[in-house]
């Protein structure tokens, strides 16, 4: 329990897929004009990512890893898929959004009509395979670490979307420079909020 | 192609312009704000960030081209997974060749080879050009936006590394030109992520202020 915890902490915090990373940056960028469509971007981001994760965690572990085939026959033992982990990857993130999407409007209309266009860009968001690829190279013990991790990274990206938003709203009355107004200022606010959130770093849990 | 139609030559000024325009007044990076993520976290050294400039201009080329030429084949509805396939392979494809070729740099990169799939800037230009031109016209579009990509990276990365690690495409200048004795000391904080952001938001400054007409209005 207190493992996953750190998972989670670490995953939102020190190791923000924004802040640390930059992924996900351009729909950071372009969606993050008032607090309100941002925030239902982080919830679809959220969501998304807590699906895909260990979804292609068990593509992982059960066919594309090295021996990862043993089950099938022991004869399997020394095949390496991991070359195909890309593609394999990007179409199970593909065809899950499509089905989420479906499965949202069916049940809850009034959650798919408050995402709206964000639930199908959501796919070719960079942080929803960059989750899946960190979920590779960090090699978690277990589905639920998987889980905790996929869950943590999409919270981290809803507190800064929702962040760089508010200050956005409020940034519209203030006297920017020219040249700055628009995206410049929000590259520079992005990087200032990025050396608030490194005051976590060396948290040990 | 009926054979009184005239042939456009090949590098007439339309084609020079889809070349020449990404560079400056309508970068992917600082104007279309396309391909920021994987920009901004290889430009810690010189050395990954030309290697990740050089993978997305092939990535983008082929895929502009190959796009282009199955632009009149692809049904509609299902054209995203058919550009997806067509990046990812080419992408898989780099990839393995820089594991056989390049592998300390592969290593750096990590995970930024892989996420060249879901760069908006390919999924952009195939979506918003490939699918309307030709191959050559498109040909020339994903060369020009991946060298106005890749001149800011190198940019970014040329700062990053020569202010915060003293080196230049790992070459020790300030070593050599002894500043250490005289007291000089790297600004570390150069190579933290978030100076990355600012560093672009003075290049967006800088870009803007020579063209007045790229200011926005909020």
């Amino acid at each position: 329990m207190e493992n996953l915890i750190s998972i989670f902490v670490k995953s939102v915090f020190i190791d923000n897929m924004v802040f640390a990373y930059f992924l996900g940056m351009c729909s950071y960028l372009a969606v993050s004009k008032t607090v309100k469509t941002s925030v239902g971007l982080g919830v679809a981001v959220v969501f998304v990512l807590t699906i895909t994760v260990p979804v292609n965690y068990i593509l992982q572990n059960f066919l594309l890893k090295e021996g990862a085939l043993t089950w099938l026959s022991p004869g399997l033992a020394d095949l390496d898929l991991s070359f195909l982990a890309f593609i394999m990857f990007i179409a199970v993130i593909a065809s899950l959004v499509q089905l989420v999407e479906m499965i949202v409007e069916k049940f809850s209309p009034a959650l798919y009509s408050a995402l709206g266009i964000f639930l199908p860009l959501i796919a070719v968001n960079c942080a929803i395979l960059g989750g899946s690829l960190f979920m590779v190279e960090r090699e978690y013990a277990n589905i639920g670490e998987a889980t905790v991790f996929g869950f943590g990274s999409g919270v981290g990206f809803l507190l800064a979307i929702a962040g760089i938003a508010a200050i956005r709203e409020k940034i519209k009355y203030s006297n920017v420079p020219g040249p700055l107004r628009g995206l410049g200022i929000t590259f520079i606010i992005t990087g200032l909020m990025g050396i608030a959130f490194m005051s976590f770093m060396g948290i040990k849990l | 192609m009926s054979t009184k139609e005239e042939r456009e030559p090949l590098f007439s000024s339309k084609n020079l312009k889809l070349l020449r325009d990404p560079l400056g007044d309508n970068n992917p990076i600082t104007i279309q704000v396309l391909g920021i993520c994987s920009a901004l976290a290889v430009t810690v050294k010189l050395a990954p960030a030309v290697v990740m400039a050089i993978s997305v201009t092939v990535v983008l080329v082929v895929a502009n081209v190959v796009v282009s030429l199955f632009r009149n084949i692809i049904p509609p509805r299902i054209r995203i997974i058919f550009m997806l396939v067509v990046i990812a392979m080419m992408v898989i494809l780099v990839d393995q060749v820089l594991k056989a070729y390049a592998f300390e740099i592969s290593k750096q990169l990590s995970v930024f080879v892989g996420l060249i799939i879901t760069n908006c800037i390919i999924m952009g230009r195939l979506e918003g050009f490939a699918m309307a031109n030709k191959p050559w016209p498109s040909f020339l579009d994903g060369l020009g936006n991946s060298a106005g990509y890749g001149w800011i990276l190198i940019v970014v990365a040329f700062f990053r590394e020569f202010l915060g690690s003293g080196t230049i495409y790992g070459y020790p200048v300030m070593e050599k030109l002894g500043v250490y004795n005289l007291g000089y000391e790297n600004n570390g904080f150069m190579i933290l992520p978030p100076m990355a952001l600012i560093t672009v938001g003075i290049i967006i400054w800088v870009q803007r202020s020579r063209n007045k007409e790229l200011i926005e209005n909020n």
